[in-house]
């Protein structure tokens, strides 16, 4: 699966999930901690990750690890194996590795 | 222990369904929620970070970790009973366990969330890393 993250998606995901760290939605406050610029949510990535399972009602379990930043306005793929392994990655950038999905029989 | 009580609204999980491109219209339209045999729109499984995110802040704050040099490291759920709008979610959250690698302290905290019948509907693990 592959998804792109628009310009404003950071400030929609903020207001939905009510996480508001300025790292997420100031590129100057971001950089002033050592970032690049904003960084996309931990937990929005993950929720791609769960996307990518298909129906979301039997998805079981779902953990991953978050490694890279991901930033707005660049693609991101996810991949799944046969396993229930599940990366994703963001050019060069690993965003999430050795995640692993549970599908209810 | 910390524990929070989420009211979940059906334009909340709306907001979070578009926010996250889920298309699915179980998630979006009461109707067709309701023919597939749902009181109300039902919550994407990963709209457990939003219900379980008031009762882990506290607990982190509790714990006393530097908020400031945390990043998210890992993230762990187990769906069980569906949530929909309308239901009321009571989430309990503690620090299971505290650890140090490689000048890196990691803290992970333990979520369970249960509806108001009492029925568990997801269990949570959050790794915070303190560089």
């Amino acid at each position: 699966m592959k998804v792109t993250p628009d310009k404003y998606l950071t400030y929609r995901y903020a207001g939905a999930s009510g996480d508001f760290n300025p790292i997420h939605l100031d590129d100057e406050f971001a950089r002033s901690v050592g970032l690049p610029g904003r960084i996309l949510h931990g937990l929005w990535t993950m929720a791609q990750c769960a996307r990518a399972q298909g129906d979301g009602l039997k998805l079981r379990s779902l953990s991953v690890q978050f490694r890279g930043m991901g930033v707005p306005e660049q693609e991101i793929t996810i991949t799944t194996t046969a396993d229930g392994t599940v990366e994703a990655t963001q050019g060069d950038n690993r965003l999430v590795r050795r995640g692993k999905a549970v599908i209810r029989e | 222990m910390t524990t929070a009580v989420y009211a979940v609204g059906r334009e909340k999980v709306r907001e979070y369904a578009h926010a996250v491109g889920e298309t699915d219209p179980r998630y979006l339209d009461p109707d067709q929620a309701r023919a597939a045999g749902f009181a109300d729109v039902v919550a994407p499984p990963m709209f457990a970070a939003v219900y379980g995110g008031p009762a882990v802040f506290p607990a982190i704050m509790e714990s006393g970790l530097d908020f400031s040099r945390m990043v998210h490291g890992a993230q762990e759920f187990t769906w069980h009973e569906p949530v929909v709008a309308g239901d009321e979610i009571t989430t309990e959250a503690e620090l299971e366990e505290t650890s140090e690698r490689g000048g890196l302290q990691f803290y992970v905290f333990k979520t369970t969330s249960r509806n108001q019948r009492g029925e568990l509907v997801s269990e949570g693990r959050w790794t915070n890393i303190v560089r």
